[in-house]
Formats: C-alpha cells, sequence, structure tokens
C-alpha cells in the first residue's frame, strides 16, 4: 500500500484553513502537574459557553472555522507552567489557571487584545515579554529536534504529516539503497545522544554488514539519568519522529524488528508511544509492504521495570529477553551478537529523532549546525540552582556561561533571589559525569572538549550547583546513586562504589582525614579501569571531577573539620545567634575547653579552634542560641 | 465472598495475564508488571505459580523480581507516595518533603508501608520533572514545586477523604 501524502496534507490544510486562532495548551508532564488539563477544559468549556465557534477535532467536523484548542507536548519552559500558547502571533501565557482562562478568551480571542499580567517578565530586566521570542529562555536556543515538540499535538499522525514527517522514510523506502543510507549519516557525522557520543553511521555500518535471518533496532527511551528528561519530552511531544528514525534505520541495517524500551516512571509516554505506533500500523505505514517497497517493519513498546543498569546497551537486551538486566562483557558488540545473538542497533531517543531530519535536509546542511566534531544540536535539562529551569536545545559549540547566565537567567540564591556571585559549580552528565567550576564555563562544549576536562555530555543533564550546597554531598549523592543502582554482577562496581560511600561518609562525619582524600581516588581509579560496564567505569567521574575542581572543599572537611556550605551537620561552624543571645554567660562557665568569650550581657563569641564540639554550652542555653555543635 | 473464592478469582486473571501473553518465556517482565497492577505487589504463591507455567524454574522468576525496583515482594499501601531524590529534587530539599510525610503518616523507621495499608512511602530516583523540583507521585498524579506546607495539606486531604 502506498499512502498519498499530498492528499492528507492538503486534506489537512482545508481542514485548518478557517481557523481564525489556534490555542496550544502545554500537555507535558510538568504542564500536567501544575494543572494544565483542567486550562484545557476551561478553555472548551468557555468558548463553547460564549457560543463561539470551536474546534477541538479536527476530523470531526467537516469545516472547521474560528478557535482550534489543541493539546502538544512539552514546551520546556516546565517552571513556568501550565503554558498556553496562542497562534497566530507566537503569544505566549505563562502560569495561566482555570480562573485565567475567560479574561484570554474575551480580551485576546475575541478582540486581540493581550492579557499582561499573564506574560512572562524577565526578572532581571523587568521587562515584559509577550511572545516566545522574546523571551530569553527561547530566544537563545536553536530548537532542532525539539522544534515541533510542543506545537503539533503528538496525537495527530496528520498533522504531523503535514508537516513534512514521514516524507525522509518514504525518501530511503523508494529511493534509497541501504549502503546510502549509511553513508549519508556517517557524512552527518551524528554522534550518539545517549552518552557515549559513538557515531551513529558506523553503528549502522557493522550491523549492515552482517549477514543474519533476522535484524532488529532498538531504541533506547530508558532514561534513567536522575536530572535528565529530553527523552521523555521527545516520546511525549513528538512520538512520531522517534517511529521514523526508527524505520529508517531498520532500512538502512536491513531489520524487521524493533523495540522501544521505555522507562516505567513514563507512564504519559508509554500512552503516547503506543498509541503512535496503532496509528502508524492502522495508516499503514508501519507493518507490512512498507511504502510498497516490499519490506516490513514491526514495533513494540517494552517497558522497563525501574534499573538504571538497563540504560546501559547490554542489560536492556538481556531485559527484554526476560532475564535480569545484567550487562554482558563487550565484544561482542550488539552489532555483532545483540537481542537473541542477531545483530542489534541500539539507539538513544534523541539520536533516532534526528534522524528524519538529516535525511530531510542533507548531511552536509546538518555540518553546518554544531562544531566540526560534534554537528548538531543538543537537548539539555537545565536544572538546580538557576533561575530559568526547564528543557533547552542548543547547537554544539555553546559555552557553559551562555546557558546558565542568557537562557537559564542566572544562579538563584539560597532565598531564590538571582545572585550570580553564588555560582559554584555546574554537574554535567548525570552519575557518570563531573562537576565544572567557573573557569571552565568557557569552554565550547563538544563530546571531545568535555571528555578532556573530566566530565561528558552523557545524557544531557545540567545541574547548576549554589555555595549553599556542599560539593562532597553531591558527590556522595551520586555514589548513594551508583551504589543502589550497580547490579552486582562485577566486584570492583559492587564493592568499590560501597567502599567509596563510606569514605565520603567519613568525610561528612567528620572522621575523614588526608589519607581518606588519597585511598578516594586510588580506589576511583581502580573501579574505572577494572568495571565490567559503563555504568562501572564511570561511578567515579562525580568524585574525581569533584576532588580536582574542589579539593581546597575536601581537604576543609578532613583538616579543618569545616563544611564552608554549612550542610554536614557534623562540620558546621559552631556559632552563637547575636539576636538569641543575651549575655548570661552560662555556656562560657559550662564549656570544658574555654572556648566561649565574652562579657555579661553582651553576645558571647566561639573560638571554632578551640571548640571540640561537645554541645555542653547548646544544652546549658536557654535561649537556643547556639548553633552547629 | 470468602478469601478463598477471593483468590481463585485472581487466579482466573493470572491465567488471562499468561494467555495474553501466549505463555512466552521472554515476556516474563510485561508478565509479572500486569500481576502486579492487580495486586500491588507479587505474592510468592503467585510467582511460583507463573514460574511453572511458563517452565521456566520458580528460582529465575524470583531472580527477575528481586532484580527490579519496580517489583514488590510485599503487601503495599492503598496510596504509594514516591518523593523524587533526584539530583535537581534533591538540591531542591527533597528529604524535607520525606521526612514531613513520614511524621505526617505515622511511619515507623525501617517500615516502607504503615501499619494499617494506607501509605507507602519511598524515595525514586529521578521521575524526570525536574523542571518543577522538588516533585513528588502520589498513584500518578504528580505534584511539583513543593514545600512542606504544601506537602501536608495534600496528605491530610487525603487522610480526611479516608475517614469519610
Amino acid at each position: 500500500m502506498c499512502i498519498n501524502f499530498q492528499e492528507i496534507k492538503k486534506d489537512y490544510e482545508k481542514k485548518t484553513k478557517d481557523i481564525k486562532k489556534r490555542i496550544i495548551i502545554c500537555a507535558g508532564t510538568g504542564c500536567v502537574a501544575n494543572g494544565s488539563l483542567d486550562v484545557y477544559d476551561e478553555f472548551i468549556k468557555e468558548i463553547k459557553k460564549q457560543n463561539l465557534n470551536i474546534s477541538v477535532n479536527l476530523y470531526k467536523e467537516e469545516q472547521n472555522e474560528g478557535f482550534q484548542v489543541s493539546k502538544s507536548g512539552c514546551q520546556g519552559f516546565c517552571q513556568m507552567g501550565p503554558l498556553v500558547a496562542i497562534e497566530p502571533g507566537e503569544i505566549l501565557y505563562v502560569k495561566v489557571k482555570s480562573e485565567d482562562v475567560k479574561e484570554i478568551v474575551n480580551k485576546t480571542l475575541k478582540n486581540d487584545e493581550i492579557v499582561e499580567k499573564l506574560l512572562y517578565k524577565d526578572p532581571q530586566n523587568k521587562k515584559i515579554c509577550k511572545t516566545k521570542k522574546e523571551i530569553p529562555f527561547y530566544k537563545e536556543q536553536q530548537r532542532y529536534v525539539l522544534e515541533e515538540c510542543g506545537v503539533i499535538d503528538p496525537e495527530d499522525i496528520n498533522e504531523y504529516i503535514a508537516k513534512g514527517g514521514y516524507e525522509s522514510a518514504k525518501k530511503v523506502y523508494t529511493m534509497f539503497e541501504p549502503k546510502e543510507i549509511c553513508e549519508e549519516i556517517i557524512q552527518s557525522g551524528l554522534r550518539g545522544r545517549g552518552g557515549g557520543g559513538f557515531p551513529t553511521g558506523k553503528k549502522w555500518e557493522f550491523t549492515r554488514v552482517k549477514k543474519s535471518e533476522s535484524k532488529f533496532i532498538i531504541c533506547n527511551g530508558d532514561e534513567g539519568d536522575p536530572g535528565a528528561f529530553m527523552d521523555r519530552s521527545i516520546m511525549e511531544g513528538n512520538p512520531h519522529s522517534i517511529i521514523e528514525g526508527m524505520m529508517i534505520a531498520a532500512k538502512a541495517v536491513g531489520a524487521d524488528k524493533g523495540y522501544i524500551y521505555v522507562r516505567t516512571e513514563y507512564p504519559l509516554a508509554v500512552k503516547r508511544i503506543k498509541k503512535a505506533i496503532k496509528i502508524a500500523e492502522d495508516m499503514g505505514i508501519l507493518g507490512e509492504n512498507i511504502f510498497g517497497s516490499g519490506e516490513k517493519f514491526i514495533l513494540e513498546v517494552m517497558e522497563g521495570a525501574g534499573a538504571f543498569v538497563c540504560g546501559e546497551e547490554t542489560a536492556l537486551m538481556s531485559s527484554i529477553e526476560g532475564n535480569r538486566g545484567m550487562p554482558m562483557p563487550k565484544p561482542p558488540y550488539p552489532a555483532d551478537k545483540g537481542l537473541w545473538k542477531e545483530p542489534t542497533v541500539i539507539n538513544n531517543v534523541e539520536t533516532l529523532a534526528t534522524i528524519p531530519l538529516i535525511i530531510k535536509d542533507g548531511a552536509s546542511e546538518f555540518r553546518k549546525i554544531g562544531t566540526k566534531n560534534s554537528p548538531g544540536t543538543k537537548v539539555f535539562a537545565l536544572t538546580g540552582n538557576v533561575s530559568n529551569t526547564g528543557l533547552i536545545e542548543v547547537p554544539f559549540g555553546t559555552t557553559l556561561r551562555e546557558i546558565i547566565y542568557d537562557i537559564g537567567g542566572g544562579v538563584l540564591d539560597k532565598n531564590n533571589e538571582i545572585n550570580n556571585d553564588t555560582f559554584k559549580a555546574v554537574q554535567i552528565g548525570g552519575p557518570s559525569g563531573g562537576c565544572l567550576t567557573e573557569d571552565e564555563l568557557d569552554i565550547e562544549m563538544d563530546f571531545d572538549n568535555l571528555i578532556e576536562i573530566g566530565a561528558m555530555v552523557g545524557s544531557g543533564g545540567l545541574v547548576v550547583i549554589g555555595k549553599n550546597t556542599c560539593i562532597v554531598q553531591v558527590a556522595q549523592f551520586f555514589m548513594q546513586f551508583t551504589q543502589n543502582e550497580s547490579c552486582g554482577k562485577c566486584v570492583p562496581c559492587r564493592e568499590g562504589t560501597k567502599q567509596l560511600l563510606t569514605l565520603l561518609n567519613d568525610i561528612i562525619d567528620g572522621r575523614g582525614t588526608n589519607k581518606t582524600l588519597d585511598e578516594l581516588e586510588r580506589l576511583s581509579h581502580v573501579i574505572t579501569k577494572s568495571s565490567l560496564c559503563g555504568l562501572g567505569k564511570t561511578a567515579p567521574s562525580p568524585v574525581l571531577s569533584t576532588l580536582k575542581n574542589f579539593r581546597a572543599e575536601y581537604e576543609a572537611h578532613v583538616i579543618q573539620k569545616k563544611c564552608i556550605a554549612g550542610e554536614c551537620e557534623a562540620l558546621v561552624i559552631p556559632q552563637i545567634d547575636s539576636e538569641k543571645c543575651k549575655g548570661c554567660t552560662l555556656c562560657a562557665k559550662v564549656c570544658p575547653v574555654d572556648a566561649i568569650q565574652g562579657n555579661p550581657k553582651e553576645v558571647h563569641e566561639i573560638d571554632e579552634d578551640l571548640c571540640i564540639r561537645c554541645g555542653a554550652c547548646a544544652e546549658k542555653c536557654n535561649f537556643n542560641a547556639i548553633m552547629g555543635v | 465472598m470468602g478469601k478463598q473464592s477471593l483468590k481463585m478469582l485472581h487466579f482466573e486473571k493470572i491465567c488471562e495475564i499468561l494467555n495474553d501473553h501466549n505463555y512466552q518465556q521472554n515476556k516474563l517482565i510485561p508478565i509479572l508488571r500486569e500481576i502486579q497492577d492487580e495486586y500491588r505487589y507479587l505474592p510468592e504463591e503467585v510467582m511460583t505459580f507463573v514460574a511453572s507455567s511458563l517452565d521456566i524454574s520458580p528460582s529465575k522468576v524470583f531472580g527477575v523480581a528481586t532484580f527490579f525496583e519496580h517489583f514488590k515482594l510485599s503487601p503495599r499501601g492503598k496510596y504509594i507516595i514516591k518523593i523524587c531524590d533526584g539530583t535537581a529534587c534533591h538540591v531542591k530539599g527533597s528529604m524535607n518533603l520525606y521526612k514531613t510525610i513520614k511524621e505526617k503518616i505515622g511511619l515507623k523507621d525501617g517500615n516502607e508501608t504503615t501499619d494499617d495499608l494506607l501509605f507507602t512511602l519511598e524515595t525514586v530516583s529521578c521521575l524526570g520533572a525536574c523542571g518543577l523540583a522538588p516533585v513528588m507521585v502520589i498513584n500518578d498524579k504528580v505534584y511539583g514545586q513543593l514545600t512542606p506546607g504544601k506537602t501536608e495539606t495534600i496528605i491530610e486531604e487525603i487522610i480526611e477523604k479516608e475517614k469519610k
């Protein structure tokens, strides 16, 4: 069967040509949590109540007029949700509540007036931004993979097709030889977005040349890195782009079956992907005899069951086979012996979503974006102590400074006020990545540059850390995570991460010495060199990178027994609250080492070098004025 | 309905699930997942039943069930509260939420589920809603940008609702 895309396009245009305004309500996980579905319902209710023309389902009515209300995937600016975009005009309303709907309908929809109080106000210069393009968070981005995500209705395949979707798949199935596809992708220089950065085209080529009865394509949507959610957003916001990418991969290597492996923590993504597959099958895009080429491709969704290690490709395949998700030694690589020992291509969600764009634009156009060794864009999840949090997409070669200060809008202090002096570090790449400092903010980010400074692109999580966060605790947090998630198969990872965690806890609890730091470093190198899979090999990265960049803070913990950030309870600097102290002298009298000085009726002070933190003073104080002992 | 017949009913449901998956051994994980949706946990007798139905050893079923975080081997509460302790939520104080809820629902140290089987409290590594940190999920409903105060109100509302 050959589907006529031109007809679908024409039909879509006909259905939408009389629509005056389109109201796009973000229905990503973030906005839904903030109540965007209520806003959606309210819009429909209000427009109907006022007897205006409304279109909710384009295909139910013969003719659509007036206002179209639709849901979209994640628009990225999650913190400001629920987001409501109004086209034409690119108006973006933020933090919209059901109560605001009436005003929007009356002013913006009926009379083209703006509801000023719902526009985004730049906290830095108090400027009010009317359109998406004026908001610094969007202005500095280059949305390429995410372009349609947050605009189109993810559950409407016709809109995807109307915007040129599935054209690339049709092109390769009808005009390309498998070898040509692989060459095009190699030419484009696309590298895997899941972390390692291995050239995607080469991976395909290795699989293509293998002779086998059956081959598989797997989409790795087991996005487990804490602090990363770009794969979730693409799966929720533009599921057809992933399906199309997988179809192209299938044609390139000669596979007839594919799996999309989705984390169980993403119920909405699972729902949308399943629906998208069903519609694509019903329309005859997926299935037998694709675009009349005689080839078939079947897709199945596999839900994970909550194991971080399943993001590792061999572990993921083992769990599809119905086993414990434990990694295998490589080689053999999946291209050689993958799922059920057959040649398998396993790609990340973002990588696959990029593929249709490369086929559409051509490899040489794609190479114009980004840097020489890392072409294209990368989606990052910007979170932590930064003013604007959410999902962003920038070309490779962008500096961290541009991301944090221009797009992110600056660093937040502990009172949630913008104060760029409180910047301490930025953690990149999740539990496999590292912490970078002020000095490294101007490096042009790409796969190679980041590896050079001991970090990695990883999954693309960017967590901004302020001065009030203790860096040893950050390392401990990640180590706790990898320790929990270590599958236990190999000793260096299973026992090594446990020992690393113990050493870090020693430091936090004030038992650390200089020797502890040496041990940390030595053990980290052992684990890196001897672990079986990527999880273990990169597990010590947070420790190594913080040790390298924040050695002084570690030393303060073990030598002066001080936690600069004031987070480690055992190491807090003892202090007397000057507002509470009445100068009763009781504490000075009870102190066994005479560390408290002060005249009667005046605020007392603790000499922290003498203090042994016995707590006798705090126990005696009637005014709760003593902190940190 | 007696206890025995209730159990029978559930075994029927399990047979249905097994049937849906054609008794394929490699579908063990989806099968266990659907069974857990039914029971809220995986009782031991059910796991042995699945093992013999699929013609695999009970130790393999048990091995898979214990490997994955999603599978639970003990009864769980009616309301499952998942506090996200991913990086972003952690930096924004997720553990304070944990403490607040733990106190509010009267959970004993070392337990995950309250004695009346109303609440289960656990932490998860990342829910992927980092833009809204700190986040928690109660039975698939996501709550974002929380404070200990807000959290307390949400829990109180559930307790009130259950009293009725």
